[in-house]
């Protein structure tokens, strides 16, 4: 007990230096220091490296029941669309008349497919999945476009360590890219 | 110790105040029951009394009295000039609504009629629980209230928005001037500059991106250039005077002036200052401009010069031949609207346009050509020259480059087609 009233206060004297802090070198002065905890609530940003994935778990099978709940109604049973998108497929078509873009051949980074179902899926209750039930949807929604075998289960480690089909598709931005002249007569 | 004189005033006033609240009810029940008859009236008024040299019937009765809308709305003859949202949408909480552009005038987008592009709904958020959370790579991550955002020296610009998506290269293509590039308005924004904000947590070095988070339930996240950030980039909470409605992103968005507007990003709870992009969905999987090549542009940032001719447009009709003013709108990601060229003979020759001063930096600018129809068939566009020399490219000079299954930034010059009877339809459809 007394321990912990001196973590509390430790606690306090911090946050209080770090306000004091915020004060003295700010400009204007305004708002008030964000803590730790505050920050790693809202920060929920995975980044392309699987940077800052929580931890958890999931297999591809957890995965395929998670799907068949939350996903399967908008993306189809097996992801093939529906009103919601497309996510399995069409790798190799990016460069025909009829590209099929999907999770499997238009996504760039394996781990910023969690930090998009984490954020915003399922779109009647986002960020009402587990960590672990979303590592089991990315999981299953991997396995669907052929990139893990489907005894396959996922976590931060694994999901960082896949290398997309279109992570070497994104190009720059080249634009202004098209040319008109200033015509004025005989066009 | 009030005098007796005062207490007279009191009383005489209190019977005044009670005289006009009883008056107006009845005012009111009036104004109903003429309302009621209204549509009757109207017809049998087309041939009957409100034209010379008759007195018109709105000049025989008192009109509606004070207060009968608190926060005014257009003239019920108006009721056309509404948002265009398509009917038959797969959804409508990922969906987008148009400005009705050729039934607007000048270059501000009145508040209800500023187009909307959501992905997971419109939140409706209670201002006294937002909080904007500033992090990463900062000296002092901070959180502001919305009071704290508004006590920041403030300052007003007038920009315009786009979205990407605003046409598509395939067709069918849109009948109207709202239905081709309806997803585009401009407002008068206040707010404070995101430097100042950014300044105030003390940028740390190595910081290349701000990634934006909205507090909608799609939590839309979309990464900045730092550069940005500190050049014209702020964090707006008015517009056209007014704080933003919600489907503009109430209490707070970001706006990032000339940039495609999926970035503006609404109902901003997060900014986290990084090294690098975020890599979000919505600036991989959506958002990105496939090539014909099988690759794929990402990052393209800035809306390109653009413009297109409202008045004559699409699903209107000249009544005759004679004296018609041609008026459009021309708009650049990249700075100042230099010159609208309009041409009405199929694109053979092009004129000058007139520009409406004052002509400002990522703004809408209106154009104006006075023009004679002859009533002969004719074909009629107009093309956007910007400070940077850049010229509006036409449809097929776009598609021969980028291919028709490139998404987004089509910034085609689009014609309209005049025929004998006057009916204006899209050229390209």
């Amino acid at each position: 007990m007394p321990t912990r009233r001196l973590e509390l206060a430790a606690l306090a004297v911090a946050t209080l230096l770090w306000a004091a802090r915020a004060e003295a070198q700010s400009p204007y002065g305004i708002g008030r220091a964000a803590t730790p905890a505050e920050i790693a609530g809202w920060n929920i940003d995975v980044g392309g490296d699987g940077s800052n994935l929580p931890p958890g778990i999931g297999s591809v099978s957890h995965g395929s029941e998670v799907f068949a709940q939350q996903c399967a109604a908008c993306h189809g049973a097996k992801g093939e669309g529906g009103v919601g998108d497309r996510l399995v497929g069409g790798q190799g078509t990016l460069g025909t008349p009829k590209p099929v873009r999907t999770v499997g051949s238009y996504w760039p980074y394996a781990p910023t497919l969690f930090d998009y179902i984490r954020r915003a899926m399922p779109q009647n209750a986002p960020q009402s999945l587990s960590n672990d039930d979303v590592y089991a949807v990315s999981a299953y929604i991997l396995s669907l476009n052929g990139l893990l075998p489907a005894d396959a289960t996922l976590d931060a480690k694994s999901l960082a360590a896949i290398k997309m089909p279109s992570r070497n598709m994104f190009v720059g931005d080249p634009r202004p890219d098209v040319k008109n002249s200033e015509c004025m007569s005989g066009c | 110790m009030t005098k007796p004189t005062d207490i007279d005033r009191n009383v005489a006033c209190a019977s005044r105040r009670r005289f006009l609240r009883e008056g107006s009810v009845l005012l009111g029940g009036a104004v109903i029951a003429r309302g009621l008859a209204g549509s009757k009236a109207r017809a049998a008024a087309e041939n009957a009394g409100n034209l010379p040299p008759d007195v018109p019937e709105w000049m025989k009765t008192p009109g509606d009295p004070m207060g009968t809308q608190p926060y005014g709305a257009p003239s019920p003859f108006e009721k056309d000039v509404i948002k265009n949202i398509s009917k038959t949408l797969p959804q409508y909480l990922s969906a987008s609504g148009r400005t009705p552009l050729q039934d607007l005038d000048g270059i501000i987008t009145p508040n209800g009629l500023f187009y909307e592009r959501h992905h997971g709904g419109v939140p409706t958020i209670d201002p006294a629980q937002h909080r904007l959370m500033l992090h990463g790579l900062v000296d002092r991550p901070l959180i502001f209230t919305m009071d704290d955002i508004r006590r920041f020296p403030s300052e007003s610009h007038i920009y315009f928005l786009e979205c990407s998506g605003n046409p598509e290269y395939k067709k069918p293509y849109g009948k109207t001037a709202s239905d081709l590039v309806g997803l585009l308005s401009c407002a008068e924004w206040t707010g404070v500059s995101l430097k100042l904000v950014l300044q105030e947590a003390g940028l740390q070095p190595g910081a290349k991106w701000v990634v934006a988070e909205g507090a909608d339930s799609a939590a839309m996240t979309r990464s900045i250039p730092i550069e940005k950030c500190l050049d014209d980039a702020m964090l707006a909470y008015s517009q056209n005077g007014e704080r933003l409605r919600p489907q503009q992103g109430y209490p707070l968005r970001l706006l990032v002036p000339g940039f495609e507007g999926n970035m503006n990003v609404k109902w901003l709870r997060r900014l986290h200052v990084t090294a690098e992009p975020a890599y979000s969905r919505d600036e991989t999987s959506k958002y990105t401009d496939p090539m014909p090549d099988g690759t794929a542009r990402e990052f393209t940032f800035y809306m390109e010069a653009k413009s297109i001719i409202t008045r004559p447009s699409g699903g209107q009709r000249l009544s005759a031949p004679g004296f018609h003013e041609i008026s459009g709108i021309a708009w650049t990601g990249r700075g100042k609207v230099r010159r609208v060229d309009v041409s009405v003979d199929d694109g053979k020759s092009w004129q000058e346009a007139q520009l409406q001063e004052p002509v400002l930096t990522r703004a809408l600018t209106r154009f104006r050509l006075p023009w004679h129809w002859d009533g002969k068939p004719a074909v009629i566009q107009s093309r956007a020259i910007d400070e940077t020399g850049y010229v509006q490219p036409t449809l097929a000079e776009l598609l021969a480059v980028r291919g028709d299954n490139y998404v987004y930034h089509n910034n085609a010059i689009w014609p309209w087609r005049i025929a004998a009877d006057g009916e204006v339809t899209n050229a390209h459809a």
